[in-house]
């Protein structure tokens, strides 16, 4: 097993295991933490396929922004034992099961072709992969019309946002 | 073998890693030592001078004395997430002196050596990714602790770091752009012609500054901890080891913030004339010179900080918000703007 492959194990297992702390753990706060810890898991994978920036700005904008953001939520609000039970607990435990299969089918279905295109070790990596030149460079030219429509459904996002949380307007 | 002990391989990094942690470390405690120090002669009065010749040894005094405190948790507290706090904030705040190079790369013994653990092409970056979880260590600290004071605290904490964390990048990105290159050797040896980047970007050195200690929770910025009204802030709970490792990350992220602002805006180890004088001089030699240089600047901003903290009282929570989001970043585009169009004339 070569180093590449032990960080790859060690590092699904964990990615896993934080998943499930993620659904199952009953405290939200743990929860959040589990996903934050998920994401780092993530970031490791990027890093271990050659995409060192990707992974980098996986930690800053989803561990360190956004998940920062839900932990403030969730603390303000201390969901304590709010769990959904009785009949609606029912509807969401089979819509659940419902979603996991249909992933599961989804992933089945993929599976043969995955292993197609990694048989004989997959391509060899370019040179300048996955570094910031090359990602700013084809997010200006090729992706420029997605990636600035992108920038503006933010800015519409965030000025809704603005709007709808003020309570009143003053003239 | 001083090529593997001191090399780029694995064997080396974590020699050096052991190295800079030791240097690291070796800062914290003496500064906080000179924090004192340095207040008691702001104030006009002494200062611990009774462990040892000048008080020196008063920071081992304190080191042992937290150790054989007895560590308790406050009841109602969440325990697993009260102990991993502190060790979190801990880790963070060391980790991050990975890609710090105290020096350019020299020759000694018939080998080179890079004074540094590891040279990432995104170094930066991984200094504010690792800063960024560092927020998470207050943020649980303020609420496994079963405290109203601390959860403030916490709460407080993570709209400061986060609102400042934005200012202090886009702070950066003048710099960057003008180095070309994530890399913080690069970014230093942008600036060797002596055209240091506090002389072409006053602004972005400025916001980067005052973000700086926002980020550090630092004076005038450490609302998280505001004693007079927190009580102690999100470590109200805290004692003994645990206590003691935040207190440390607080100090190793002061030393962090110094070395980013030599190392971004302060042309790192280099002296606008040491390139002549250092020309024939052994490698060896230039290679210390610079690592001294380099800690001397270290020096001067850490005494920065502690100047700042007895010279201006703390911002109310409105003022600190308003000046981040309505002052800071808008500055921070500004110089983005500035750097721009300096680039742009100069390649015209």
């Amino acid at each position: 097993m070569t180093p590449r492959e032990l960080f790859f194990w060690a590092d699904a297992v964990v990615a896993v295991l934080t998943a499930g702390m993620v659904l199952l753990h009953r405290n939200a706060v743990v929860c959040a933490l589990s996903l934050v810890m998920h994401l780092c898991t993530v970031a490791v994978f990027f890093v271990l396929l050659d995409a060192t920036f990707l992974g980098v700005v996986q930690v800053i904008v989803y561990a360190g922004a956004i998940m920062v953001l839900f932990l403030f939520v969730i603390m303000l609000l201390d969901p304590k034992g709010e769990g959904v039970t009785g009949r609606m607990g029912n509807i969401q435990l089979f819509v659940t099961l419902g979603a996991a299969l249909l992933l599961v089918a989804g992933i089945l279905r993929i599976l043969p072709a995955l292993a197609v295109t990694n048989a004989g070790g997959g391509a060899a990596v370019p040179e300048g992969f996955g570094a910031i030149r090359g990602i700013g460079e084809a997010l200006f030219s090729t992706y420029l019309l997605p990636f600035e429509l992108a920038s503006v459904l933010l800015l519409v996002a965030m000025i809704g946002a603005l709007f709808m949380g003020k309570k009143e307007i003053v003239e | 073998m001083t090529d593997l002990l001191l090399g780029p391989g694995p064997i080396g990094a974590v020699v050096k890693a052991l190295v800079v942690l030791g240097v690291v470390m070796g800062i914290v405690g003496p500064m906080v030592w000179a924090e004192r120090r340095i207040a008691g002669w702001i104030q006009n009065r002494q200062g611990p001078n009774r462990v040892g010749p000048f008080g020196l040894l008063q920071p081992l005094a304190d080191g042992i004395k937290f150790i054989f405190k007895e560590p308790m948790a406050p009841e109602g507290a969440h325990v697993p997430l009260y102990v991993l706090a502190p060790a979190l904030s801990f880790t963070a705040a060391l980790s991050t002196f990975a890609v710090i190079p105290f020096a350019d790369r020299f020759a000694a013994f018939g080998h080179e050596i890079w004074p540094i653990v590891a040279d990432l092409d995104i170094g930066i970056l991984w200094v504010f990714a690792v800063a960024s979880l560092g927020v998470y260590a207050i943020v649980l600290a303020g609420w496994s602790s079963n405290n109203k004071y601390a959860m403030l605290g916490g709460l407080r904490s993570s709209a400061q770091m986060i609102s400042y964390e934005l200012s202090l990048t886009v702070s950066v990105v003048g710099v960057l752009m003008v180095a070309g290159s994530l890399r913080l050797t690069d970014i230093v040896t942008s600036q060797a012609n002596g055209l240091w980047n506090v002389i072409t970007q006053p602004l972005g050195f400025l916001v980067f500054i005052t973000s700086a200690f926002a980020e550090t929770n630092r004076l005038p910025f450490d609302l998280p901890e505001a004693e007079p009204e927190l009580v102690a802030g999100y470590h109200t709970e805290y004692s003994s080891m645990k206590f003691l490792m935040f207190y440390m990350a607080e100090y190793a992220n002061v030393v962090l913030s110094a070395c980013m602002i030599t190392l971004l805006f302060f042309g790192g180890w280099h002296l606008p004339f040491t390139a002549n004088l250092l020309a024939g001089a052994a490698p060896i030699v230039a290679g210390l010179v610079g690592i001294g240089i380099f800690l001397a600047k270290v020096f001067f901003f850490l005494f920065v900080y502690i100047w700042v903290r007895w010279t201006l009282p703390r911002f109310r929570y409105d003022q600190l918000m308003s000046l981040g989001w309505k002052g800071m970043l808008p500055l921070a585009v500004a110089n983005l703007v500035w750097t721009a169009g300096l680039i742009l004339w100069k390649l015209a």
